[in-house]
This record gives C-alpha cells, structure tokens and sequence, in this order.
C-alpha cells in the first residue's frame, strides 16, 4: 500500500517544471533569428534578476517582446485546456470528454466572435463572452446527453458533436459579415493560434489571465478526492459522504472558466484536454490529486512544443497551433474510442 | 455528534455506542415514503409505516418479492432520502438529521460495484472507505492505511490488495467493497443484495463472514436478499415486507408461517423447523 502524498506529488511536478523549462528554452531558440541556448539562458536570468543593461538590446526584444510573450500565452492556454479536460472527464464520467470534442471550444468561440462584434473595445468582454458560451454549451449537451435520467456516454459524445458542428454554422453565418481581412485572421484564430492576440504590454494582460487560471483551477483541484470517489461512482461517492451535486457545479463552473479563457486568447485548440490527461494516466496513475496538477503542466509542454513546430515547419509561413494538436490528437481519440468499444 | 468513543482506534471495527444510548443500534418507527414523477402527479409507489429495532451484534434480514420497498426502505435507512412521516435513528441520533460525512462514519452501503471508469488498485478502492475521515482535500495518513489494511484482513482478502479491481471474481470483488465498507469504521452495516451474483459456495461463505463480523466485532448487519433459507439460516430478524406493507417482523421462527410466505411469494411452499430452531422453506408439491 503506497498511498499519494504532497510530497510526492511535490516531485514529480517539479521534475515535469523542468521539462517545461526545456521546452521554453527549446522554444525560445527556434525561430528566424539564431540564438544559442547558452545566450537564452543568460538572457532569460539575467532578465529575472531585473539586469537589463546586460542583455544585448536584439536579444531583449526576440526574447522578451517577441517569442516569451507567446510562449506564456501557450503555458497558459495548454494548462487551462488540459485542467479542463481533466475536469470534464471527472464530471461527465467519460474519458474521451474534453472541451473541444464536447463542442465546449465551439461555444466558447461563438461567445467570443459575438463579443468581438457587438463590443470590440470592451476590456474584459471577450473573455467573459467565451466563458458565458461555454457555460451554456457545457448545459446543454450535459442535459443532451442523457438518456432515461442517466448520462450516456455514446449520446453525450453525440451530443457534442452536434453542438459543434451547430455551433460552427453559426459562427461561419456571423464571419459572413466581416471584411475580408478580418475574416482571414478570424479563420485562422478559429483553428486555434497563439501569435496574433497579444497586446503590446502584455504583462498585466498575463497578470489577470493568470490569477483567473490559478482561482479556476485552484477550484477543480480542491475537489480531486471527491473526484476520485466520483469517478468509481456517484451514487457510491455519495454514501462515502461526498456531496456531489457541490462538487459538479464547482467544476462545471471552473472548467467552463478555464475553457472561455483559454479559446478567448487562442481560438479553438482541440485534444488537448484529450490527449495530455490521458498520457499522464499513464504516467502517473488515476489519482486527481496527482492528475489535475501535472495535467496543467504537461498540457503547457504539449501546446508549447506544438506552436514551436507550428510556427518553424514551414518558415516563414505559419501554421495554426490547432493544427498541429489535431495532427496528434485526433488518432489517440479513435484509439481510445476504439479500445473502450472493445 | 460526530465523536464516539472508539472512533479511530487502529481497528476497522464499528464505533462503540455513546453512554446514554441504550443497546438498540437502529430504532425505525413508522417510516414511510412514497415515490411520485413529479411533485404533483400521484404517488408511483409508496412504503407504508414500517418500524422495527436492530441491537448491536444482529443481523437482520429484509426480506419481500421484487417491488415490495425492500430498496426504498434500504435507501431511507442509508439516509439517502428522508422519510416522509416517522423517523429511523442510530445510535439514538436522527439519520436525516446527520451531514453526509458524518452519516457515512456511521451507515456503510454495499452496493453492487459501478463499473470503474479508469483501473483501480484494490488497496487504492479499500481506502477510499477512509474518505469521511478527513479534509474535503485529503491524503491518506498512516492510520488510514493501516485502518485500511486491517479491513482487507477481516475480509480475508488480504491477498488480494496489490491486484486491479477489474481483474477479480465475484467472490473477490464481494469483499473487497465490503472491506470498504468496513475502513468507513460504521456502526450500521447495509447491504443490497449481496449474494445476488454469487454461487452457493460464495453466498454462504458471505454470511458466514457478515455473521462472524457481527459476532465478533459488534456490527449490526442489516442485508437486503431474495434467499429465505439463508436468511433463516443466519439472521436474527427478519423483515417481511410485500407492496409496500410491512407485514411481519420477528425471528425465523416467528416470520416463516406457510401460509403467509405462500400469499407474499405467490408460489406453494412448505416450511419445517429444523433441530437447531431455525426453519427451512422448500417448494411445495404441486408445482
């Protein structure tokens, strides 16, 4: 009997801390101009250690203004995803949940495209547009997905789907009424891509977006032992004293939260919520307490490493990032798919 | 109230009572509930006033045909719904009235196991047991594996601790989720049928154990089962329950009349008294 403690929990996320570290570096060095990984490195401590004079000034402004900014932004946007992910899976009792496939990302998008109509100057309502879409998404195919007052898991998948490709109608109705330049950016972001929303002072930008993450996540991990007694059955965690009908609205809330923020900075970045959990299940086991933190971490390595290629592959062009999660997500889907219809 | 003294101690044994209370674990009186689609259509089904005592160290039988209120009696004892006239305590304290944490320290629930989303180690399921124990956000503490350990003993499943959930039999299975029942440290132990996928082997192996755990570490076992032999052979009380109606509680001896076991199960039977003065049901001869 070795049961999870923080301590252990402590490791592991510290030893996945430094292959996301790797994978910054990896990602800072990739790009138009060369930098060795020895003037990275220097760069980025004498940054932290607020020497700025010692940085040459190109390096300050590639690796601060340019490729860090974006890099964050696919820490976040990866962690958030797989948290959600994480979350829904846990919520709706079933392992191929995640928010792009539940057509969550779709609603969210939907909110977020109507906002950037209706109110583009608005601070704060992009993001809130994404979280109210997704929400109302998350409502409706949960209550889509049930069949004879239990949830379905073949009908809930049903359900998303049909949700998404409702979803997408719309959203291509609405870009009908933009010009042609919008359109192609709108496009673009829509498949998920991290290089064209940042401001140009992102730091405070970063600031809320991150305390945001860290309240919503923070919320779904305060409920990963419930989680795990959930998971083995709902109305078993209620005999062990857990008072689910708390625990999935907490979720439901914080996974929508984590989604509409995640799809407002990037656009619609599929399996991520898919693919990382389930690799981490496979690492690290089922426990929630283990799984819901190095989730965040490993969906911020995946997301990362996946826009370095997407913006390297095929220079100086750029793909969106969504299309390189798809290009890895999509086939664990059907194999996880396929497996459990065995 | 949520300490009792006992509680804690590095033994899956129940609670011991708290002074005052007398020897009755479960007093039930005129509880009754009824079923209905929605708040305003009438009732689908409905249990009349039932009421009867369980002591400490008793195994008491529900028994009744399919739809007799053998579940919904079951899931007002396990306080998953409230009664809607009477009151069922234990130890001497309201089960409606108890938050859930403190409800699960007292009534275990054994149900047929929900199928696992994702695999799950034996030891890893016995420990869930511990769960009201602690913070909402908790990691199991020495005690508790130790807790958790001593309930696999008891079950006698010790072996299997190491091993996936989905890979065990029925028997196997059986124990391990009564083994979490028993890391939950109630006072009040309820089953749901618990022999209902076992072979004869597995089902009187099971009441030997509930009974030996009743004996010897002072349950009060309450089993929900369609085997009136078994029942009569194992349990010091029994409950007959048919469309909603408690009809008779008492001993073996006291509940098996033929005629009445005859009008509740709809099939001709014969029932003797054996040496030991527990009664036999047999089917009878016109079939």
């Amino acid at each position: 009997m070795r049961p999870l403690t923080p301590r252990r929990v402590a490791w592991i996320c510290a030893a996945l801390g430094v292959v996301l570290f790797v994978a910054t570096v990896i990602s800072l060095r990739m790009g138009a101009y060369p930098i060795s990984i020895t003037d990275i490195v220097k760069t980025l401590f004498s940054g932290a250690i607020g020497r700025w004079n010692d940085i040459p000034g190109e390096y300050r402004s590639i690796v601060f203004t340019i490729r860090l900014p974006r890099i964050l932004l696919g820490i976040l946007v990866g962690a958030s995803l797989s948290t959600a992910g994480s979350g829904f899976q846990a919520l709706l009792r079933n392992p191929l949940a995640d928010p792009y496939v539940l057509g969550v990302s779709s609603g969210a998008a939907l909110g977020a495209i109507i906002s950037l109509i209706v109110a583009p100057h608005t601070p704060g309502a992009i993001q809130l547009a994404a979280f109210a879409g997704a929400a109302a998404t998350t409502a409706a195919v949960y209550f889509l997905g049930r069949r004879g007052g239990q949830l379905d898991s073949g009908t809930l998948l049903l359900a998303g789907i049909v949700a998404a490709s409702f979803l997408s109608a719309i959203i291509m109705f609405l870009m009908t009424t933009l010009s042609g330049r919008d359109l192609r950016g709108m496009a673009f972001w829509l498949m998920g891509d991290l290089g064209s929303t940042l401001p140009s002072n992102p730091l405070p930008w970063f600031e809320g977006l991150f305390l945001v993450f860290v309240l919503a996540a923070g919320a779904i991990y305060a409920t990963s032992s419930d989680l795990n007694l959930i998971l083995t059955g709902e109305q078993e965690a209620r005999h062990l004293g857990v008072n689910v009908h708390r625990v999935k609205l907490v979720v439901y809330i914080a996974a929508s939260v984590l989604t509409g923020l995640a799809v407002s900075v990037s656009g619609t970045i599929g399996y991520v919520g898919l693919l990382v959990p389930h690799l981490m299940r496979m690492m690290f086991g089922t426990d929630y307490r283990l799984l819901i933190p190095t989730s965040a971490i490993g969906g911020a390595i995946l997301v990362v490493l996946a826009d370095t290629l997407a913006r390297t592959i095929v220079s100086p062009t750029e793909l969106p990032v969504g299309a390189m999660t798809a290009l890895a997500g999509a086939p664990v889907f059907i194999y996880l798919m396929r497996r459990r219809v065995r | 109230m949520n300490t009792v003294a006992g509680r804690g101690a590095a033994s899956a044994s129940p609670a011991i009572m708290a002074p005052g209370t007398s020897g009755v674990r479960l007093k039930v009186e005129q509880a009754s509930y009824a079923y209905a689609a929605t708040d305003r259509s009438a009732p689908k089904f409905t249990l009349g006033p039932t009421s009867f005592e369980a002591q400490q160290r008793e195994i008491v039988a529900i028994l009744g045909p399919n739809a007799s209120g053998k579940s919904t009696l079951l899931t007002l004892l396990a306080g998953m719904a409230r009664p809607l006239s009477g009151r069922i305590e234990v130890d001497g304290v309201e089960v409606s009235m108890l938050d859930t944490r403190t409800r699960a320290q007292r009534i275990a629930l054994v149900q047929q196991e929900s199928e696992l989303l994702f695999p799950l180690r034996v030891w890893e399921y016995v420990l869930q047991g511990r769960y009201p124990y602690g913070k909402r956000l908790r990691f199991e503490s020495e005690e508790d594996c130790l807790l958790a350990g001593n309930a696999l003993a008891q079950v006698g499943a010790d072996a299997l601790r190491d091993r996936w959930m989905d890979q065990l039999s029925g028997g196997e299975k059986q124990r391990v989720i009564l083994a979490r029942a028993l890391a939950q440290q109630p006072s009040l132990l309820l089953l749901d049928e618990p022999t209902q996928h076992l072979d004869i082997g597995g089902k009187v192996e099971l009441l030997r154990r509930l009974r030996r755990l009743a004996d010897e570490s002072r349950y009060t076992v309450l089993v929900v089962t369609h085997e009136l032999n078994l029942a009569a052979e194992f349990c010091d009380r029994i409950v007959l329950l048919h469309k909603g109606k408690c009809l008779r509680v008492g001993t073996p001896a006291e509940v098996y009349d033929r005629a009445l076991l005859e009008e509740v199960f709809e099939a001709p039977l014969e029932v003797e008294m054996r040496a030991n003065g527990r009664p036999r049901v047999i089917l009878g001869g016109n079939h």
